[in-house]
């Protein structure tokens, strides 16, 4: 069974404790700027929204990246980058149309989250429950992903991966 | 009917994505992609990477895994066609016969062309559109060498970027009043040029290059104001033409490109088309447009090949945009960032620190937008002109700082929660 990241905005207290573990995790530093996953905060932090990648099905940056350097995790489902393959062209930030795909000008790539294959660190230090990592047909998550989907023409289904 | 194959002509991007959608998802037909380039399917994108020496030349390749297509079971020939005739549902092939096809794709893109001035066809001058043009230009764009750029729109500015990383002289010279004036205003194109002139590049805007000489060797430029320039390498990115010469007689109904209509079928019910060829339904007016970029030539290979296979499949348009490095600086544009009538724009410029931000609405919906030195969240620009969402309030915010675009995206989309 595949889990995703299951993100309740209304739990989250904006405490950026996900954007510290994530950059720990990924880039070895505690520096919420290098975070793949963000929280918007509202009328002065008094309202919160972390956000990050969804894995979503279309995979837009995946079918965009002209050299094949984002590929699918089969264990995670993860959409991965791999640095080696990508060039920095920058295709799949402006394809991605949520916005959760960017370029890092330190390493010349680009990066998003992975689901630290499949132990997301995010989940692991919120103190909330605002993330958490469920199967991935529990039902809240899918009404996640069409929320972030509002209105997206939807491209050919089961398109070539 | 028979088991003639699925026939794709050309062999890059529209054509790769298209033959593996075709196989995913219709196991039965055969599927046969003929391409006129003696490599491995390769994608142009790639080339400024390869000529600034970060990757080798398999680095390039659409796909990397060993026997990616035959375990497919797609089937690339190296052949050109010359003609189709759909009547017939047949192709002639240049080293002789045809081909039948049950279905055709025509996915042969664009070539570079050379502007109508005297020296064009002088050795040391080259297109950059190519692989075998990126290995002419590598062998001639040594550190130190004179290299004159011809043309500074958006193909220009990337091959820009690659030239100036092998460490050559370049000049850059644009016809226009400003560097890549279909993707840029004034604001932003002027911005790129001073970036671009402080890293040690000299750009000439309102400047035609009125002929070219050989001269001892090397090259000798005159301009129109009567100055001249000298060269070892002159790069011409002064445009590109669909390939469809071949499609004369056909039957098959032309523009600039090929016509299509949103289910990327040509006049031809047998007949589709997808990528820089294609004249395909533009997302923002509705028009059949030439959009020559990697993301429409994907979304147009996956939706061919589904109405190929007879999965009914509408294309919802495919949007413009752009995304740019001159130098260490990006840009991006998207959609209708000139505005509409009877809309608003919102712009933000801190010209010191090299930041730009400009938002063009219709009513409140976003309908396009230029960023300059972001990097961060652009695709949600992206996002909220595709989905066409109701900013609401939000509009005013966004008039107000042009930055919240995240935060606009966010609470009308997720923020009904709490009422933001
Ligand atoms: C230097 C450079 C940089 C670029 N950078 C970007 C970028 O940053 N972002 C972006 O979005 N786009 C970029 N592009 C554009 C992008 O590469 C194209 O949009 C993309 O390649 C289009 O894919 P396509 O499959 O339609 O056409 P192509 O890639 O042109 O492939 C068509 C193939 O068909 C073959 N062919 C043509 N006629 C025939 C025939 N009669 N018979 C058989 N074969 C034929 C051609 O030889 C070619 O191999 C760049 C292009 C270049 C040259
Ligand atoms: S980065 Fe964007 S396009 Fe890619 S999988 Fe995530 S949400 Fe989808
Ligand atoms: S930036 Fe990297 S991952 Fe993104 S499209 Fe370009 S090569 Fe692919």
């Amino acid at each position: 069974m595949q889990k995703a990241l299951l993100i309740d905005p209304e739990k989250c207290t904006s405490c950026l404790q996900c954007e510290l573990a994530c950059s720990f995790e990924q880039e070895g530093v505690f520096n919420p700027a290098k975070s793949r996953i963000k929280v918007f905060e509202f009328e002065h932090g008094l309202k919160a929204i972390p956000y990050t990648c969804t894995q979503c099905s279309e995979a837009w940056c995946l079918h965009a990246c002209p050299v094949e350097a984002i590929t699918i995790n089969e264990a995670t489902g993860a959409k991965e980058v791999n640095p080696n393959t990508c060039v920095g062209c920058k295709v799949c930030t402006i394809a991605c149309p949520f916005g959760t795909i960017n370029y890092n000008a330190d390493s010349g790539k680009v990066i998003k989250c992975d689901l630290c294959s499949g132990d997301p660190a995010c989940a692991k230090a919120c103190p909330t429950d605002a993330i958490t990592y469920v199967d991935a047909n529990w039902t809240g998550y899918d009404r996640m992903q069409e929320m972030a989907l509002v209105g997206h023409g939807r491209p050919a289904k089961g398109a070539a991966q | 009917m028979s088991n003639s194959p699925y026939v794709i002509v050309g062999a890059g991007p529209a054509g790769v994505i298209a033959a593996e959608t075709l196989r995913t998802n219709n196991p039965v037909t055969p599927v046969l992609m003929i391409g006129e380039e003696k490599e491995a399917p390769y994608s142009r994108m790639a080339l400024p990477y390869l000529l600034a020496e970060d990757i080798k030349e398999t680095g390039t390749h659409l796909r990397h895994t060993d026997g990616h297509f035959d375990t497919r079971g797609i089937e690339i020939r190296n052949d050109r066609v010359s003609a189709v005739t759909a009547a017939e549902k047949s192709v002639t092939l240049a080293s002789g016969g045809t081909q039948a096809f049950s279905k055709l794709l025509i996915a042969t893109g664009s070539h570079a062309i050379r502007p109508p001035i005297p020296g064009t066809d002088l050795p040391g001058v080259e297109n950059c559109w190519t692989l075998e043009d990126a290995r002419a230009i590598a062998a001639k764009a040594s550190k130190g060498s004179n290299v004159v750029l011809m043309g500074a729109g958006f193909i220009g500015c990337i091959v820009l970027e690659a030239l100036a990383a092998r460490g050559v002289h370049l000049t850059v010279v644009e016809m226009e009043d400003r560097m890549v004036p279909r993707m840029m205003d004034q604001t932003g194109g002027a911005m790129i040029k001073s970036w671009c002139e402080a890293k040690g590049v000299t750009v000439l805007t309102s400047t035609r290059i009125e002929e070219i000489a050989a001269n001892n060797g090397a090259l000798k430029l005159t301009l129109g104001d009567g100055k001249s320039l000298d060269a070892d390498l002159v790069v011409c990115a002064a445009g590109v033409k669909p390939n469809i010469a071949f499609l004369e007689g056909s039957g098959i109904n032309t523009d600039t490109g090929v016509l299509v209509n949103d289910r990327m079928q040509t006049s031809d019910a047998n007949v589709f088309a997808a990528g820089d060829v294609a004249q395909g339904i533009d997302f923002s007016t509705g028009a059949n447009e030439i959009h020559a970029i990697q993301p429409t030539a994907a979304d147009h290979g996956r939706t061919a090949a589904m109405n190929m296979i007879g999965i009914d499949t509408p294309f919802q348009g495919s949007l413009s945009m752009n995304v740019l490095n001159t130098l260490g600086l990006i840009t991006s544009s998207f959609g209708q960032w000139d505005g509409v009538a009877g809309g608003d724009t919102a712009e933000i410029t801190d010209n010191d620190r090299f930041r730009y931000v400009r938002l063009s609405f219709q009513d409140d919906v976003l309908v396009g937008a230029l960023s300059l030195g972001m990097t961060q969240h652009v695709g949600v620009l992206r996002g909220l002109i595709q989905s066409k969402v109701r900013l609401g309030h939000w509009k005013e915010r966004l008039m107000a700082n042009p930055l919240l675009i995240m935060e606009a995206y966010l609470a009308r989309t997720q923020g009904s929660v709490f009422g933001i």
